[in-house]
């Protein structure tokens, strides 16, 4: 090792290697875990074990896809089912990987926090016997007091004088910064791990004219943290007034609106809700996440009574909005009436195919196939409202659909019509709660201030000499000598500077 | 309102950029052919330079003194580069025009932009002396290639952004992850190029080879690739983190593990290792730089093979 090997390896805060003396086997665990080889495979490990995560459907992210891609694979699924390949970022082998790099990381954290905290109050160490080995040096002769000019070169630099050497340090600020991204990390970790634990993801569907309030029943699908109490839900309520979509004429969308109205603590204000401009009410946060059509639908059983009278909502199935519809009548008589079928926003008709060409409401129709009989409701077994079971129904008319636009009305053959009032949109919003993203913020500013401070500052130490002169009234030889462990060019031209202050 | 006339000018653009970035790709080859020509008959003397006199002495590595006499094909290379790299600006800025927005609002206009930071980034490294021109051809195949390709596969008029686009988080957001994406494939190439020369110079070490190499040395090939990774990394992170402020705004969470957002993180934790592989005992050269490729193939990943073939909240355009 050359003087300057072993001056940088003095200049990083690094622990020492573990030594290899026989060891307790628990304190050689733990320094098998803390160094940084095994931190290194731990992070290889992580991206390892995220790919499957970025490559295979996940059931946090799209659990639809999920079941899609289960159906699809019914020998090799279930397996990886099992494996956790679809719950990857919530999976036992992801967990321990990131607990394991976190402990490392903790473990590896606080020797070298107190390491630097000693440094910070250290003096800049003595100056080595031969500073011409060191990466830059120079040497010079003068009859002037060097030391108080190298005092004042080296401004901003932490600097020891023993007697006639200067000892001269700076960049203390690229540990602290490296200190202070690891535990920003550490911190994210927990700001996640709040939001994990006590936030609250609520969806809700609602037709125009409708709202929806901040309980835990209201909403469609939730998604509760572990450790959620729902007295911490905030109280508020949303009617939507209005839903607005634009679209270009090659029918890309362009804008989404809704205008809604709130009310929490007494106040009652209008907002619009749009893509990346949610409602905020008192910490929780409503998105607009989707929309699309409810025809409303007026439904008459034989003895003319009115036994539905509201806007369905329909499913979307592909851009252009060709959606997906069912109706349940359970309340006509004699016979309960259901209804398939789809509504298309601008209608074009192809052989027996319809189907839509734009987005917008253009020429909307409602295409419907009816039934009459039991939709099996009462037989125990939970039931989407997006689906009909027809097992112990009839079909009208052998199953012919019937097209229908605003204010037509279908005379159902055996009694009974359904009319096609008029379209209303729909609008899913999703409201979130989560009282960790504050801390996660926050910690990210710690991440990217860290990261910049331990990238772009150098450490750097420097070190002066003066032998005096064999005889009085000559002049004395001075000895100059620097090191910085990155960026040696960088240094060397700032080394030849300082070097050119002391000088003249 | 979208100009379709300026934008065909701006495609038109970026094609011309493409054509005089090939022609400085092979300018900067001829320069290497000649010099590869002339080193055959001079042997590469072992540098140790002591700066001029009075000044302190300063080692330097070896690849930092220059031999050949300055070749005219790769000046003329460079004055190429710098036009194409003008057009390229210009090609952008048009772009922007047309649309009406920032020019970074589809894969398109993204990549276009990558390959512009890329360029400008060896262009910057070159005037700061940090590597030789003639890196140059091995810059310039991939720009090209890469600009070739988007523009064939990924071409898109200039329109309105798609609404979960449009917020001003796009022009920070974007704006950083195009920066850094194009430091790191810049970075991924000069990783590769590392790898090439130290397995010649080992098969030199070998007695296994005698032909001399066009490639700048392992050192100066580390140190580059280095310093443009640590230059990027802290912008991918910013930009991750503008990515999930948005997100927290446009959908209801800060982060998803949405595919796009998978592929991101697993770059992130690539670079972040190989930031600390450079400074472990065992991991520090080849290796390193095997993490900085695959790295590079990560971000490929996240961008490409993502917004084309995963279906994700970032499949757009």
């Amino acid at each position: 090792m050359t003087v300057a090997d072993e001056e940088a390896t003095r200049l990083t805060t690094q622990p020492a290697p573990p030594e290899p003396a026989r060891l307790n086997p628990l304190v050689l665990a733990w320094r098998t875990l803390t160094s940084m080889r095994t931190a290194l495979l731990l992070l290889f490990l992580l991206a390892l074990a995220s790919v499957p995560g970025g490559f295979l459907p996940q059931r946090q992210v799209n659990p639809l896809q999920v079941s899609t891609y289960l159906d699809e694979h019914p020998g090799i699924g279930p397996l990886m089912d099992r494996l956790q390949l679809f719950d990857v970022f919530s999976s036992t082998w992801f967990s321990a990987i990131y607990l394991l790099l976190f402990v490392s990381l903790v473990g590896c954290l606080l020797p070298r926090t107190r390491l630097h905290l000693r440094a910070l109050r250290a003096r800049p160490p003595k100056v080595p016997r031969t500073l011409s080995r060191l990466p830059v040096s120079d040497t010079w002769e003068t009859t002037d007091d060097v030391l108080p000019r190298a005092r004042k070169a080296l401004r901003g630099w932490r600097v020891e004088l023993r007697g006639n050497e200067l000892s001269a340090e700076k960049g203390y600020l690229r540990e602290t910064g490296n200190l202070l991204f690891h535990l920003s990390l550490v911190l994210l970790l927990v700001g996640v791990a709040i939001g994990a634990f006590r936030g609250f993801k609520g969806t809700v569907l609602v037709v125009e004219g409708q709202g929806f309030s901040n309980t835990v029943f209201s909403y469609d699908d939730i998604n509760p943290g572990r450790r959620f109490q729902a007295s911490s839900l905030v109280p508020f309520s949303v009617d939507l007034e209005d839903f607005r979509a634009t679209y270009t004429t090659e029918g890309r969308a362009k804008t989404f609106d809704a205008d809604v109205r709130w009310t929490h603590d007494g106040r009652t204000e209008p907002y619009n809700v749009r893509v990346n401009h949610p409602l905020e009410v008192g910490g929780a946060k409503t998105y607009l996440i989707g929309h699309g059509y409810a025809p409303h639908v007026r439904v008459k059983d034989r003895s003319g009574t009115v036994v539905l009278d509201q806007p369905v909502p329909c499913l979307p199935q592909n851009s252009q909005f060709t959606s997906s519809c069912v109706v349940k009548v359970p309340d006509a008589l004699p016979r309960q009436l259901g209804f398939r079928g789809v509504f298309t926003p601008t209608t074009v008709v192809q052989g027996f195919q319809v189907g839509s060409a734009h987005p917008a409401v253009v020429n909307p129709r409602l295409t419907l196939v009816g039934f009459a009989g039991d939709l099996g409701l009462d037989s125990g077994t939970p039931q989407s409202v997006y689906s009909l079971e027809t097992e112990r129904m009839t079909a009208f008319a052998g199953g012919k659909p019937e097209g229908l636009e605003p204010g037509q009305t279908w005379q159902l053959p055996g009694g009974g019509s359904l009319t096609y009032v008029d379209t209303k949109e729909w609008a899913t919003f999703q409201v979130t709660q989560d009282p960790g993203k504050g801390l996660a913020l926050l910690a990210s500013v710690g991440i990217v201030a860290g990261l910049m401070l331990s990238l772009f500052v150098r450490r750097r130490r420097l070190w002066v000499r003066v032998l005096p002169a064999a005889e009085p009234g000559a002049p004395a030889t001075v000895e100059a000598g620097g090191l910085a462990r990155t960026d040696p060019e960088r240094f060397a031209a700032e080394f030849a500077e300082i070097v050119r202050e002391m000088r003249d | 309102m979208p100009d379709k006339g300026l934008g065909q000018l701006g495609d038109g653009m970026l094609f011309a950029a493409v054509v005089v970035y090939a022609l400085a790709m092979l300018a900067f080859a001829g320069e290497q052919a000649t010099r590869r020509a002339r080193r055959t008959v001079t042997a590469v003397r072992e540098a140790r330079v002591v700066a001029a006199v009075g000044g302190p002495s300063v080692t330097l590595p070896a690849e930092t003194v220059t031999e050949e006499r300055p070749s005219r094909a790769g000046r003329f290379g460079l004055v190429l580069a710098l036009v194409g790299w003008g057009i390229h600006v210009a090609s952008i800025t048009i772009r922007g025009f047309a649309a009406d927005r920032v020019p970074w609002g589809n894969m398109y206009e993204f990549s276009s932009c990558v390959a512009w930071v890329g360029v400008s980034a060896y262009l910057l490294l070159v005037a700061r002396r940090r590597v030789e021109r003639a890196l140059g051809v091995f810059i310039m195949l991939p720009v090209v290639l890469y600009l070739g390709l988007a523009a064939t596969q990924l071409y898109t008029e200039a329109g309105p952004l798609v609404p979960a686009l449009n917020s001003y988080w796009i022009k920070i957001h974007v704006a950083a992850a195009i920066l850094a994406s194009g430091s790191f494939l810049l970075s991924g190439v000069v990783a590769v190029l590392y790898l090439f020369r130290s397995r010649y110079d080992a098969r030199l070490a070998a007695r296994k080879t005698t032909s001399p190499t066009v490639l700048p040395s392992a050192a100066v090939l580390d140190r580059v690739s280095y310093s443009v990774i640590a230059f990027a990394f802290p912008i991918w992170t910013f930009s991750i983190i503008a990515g999930a402020i948005w997100a927290e705004a446009a959908w209801g969470r800060y982060w998803g593990w949405d595919p796009k957002e998978t592929w991101s993180f697993i770059t992130w934790v690539l670079y972040a290792g190989y930031l600390h592989a450079r400074a472990t005992a065992g991991w520090k050269g080849r290796k390193a730089a095997w993490v900085a490729v695959a790295a590079a193939v990560a971000l490929i990943v996240d961008y490409y093979v993502v917004n084309i073939f995963v279906v994700g909240l970032h499949s757009y355009a």
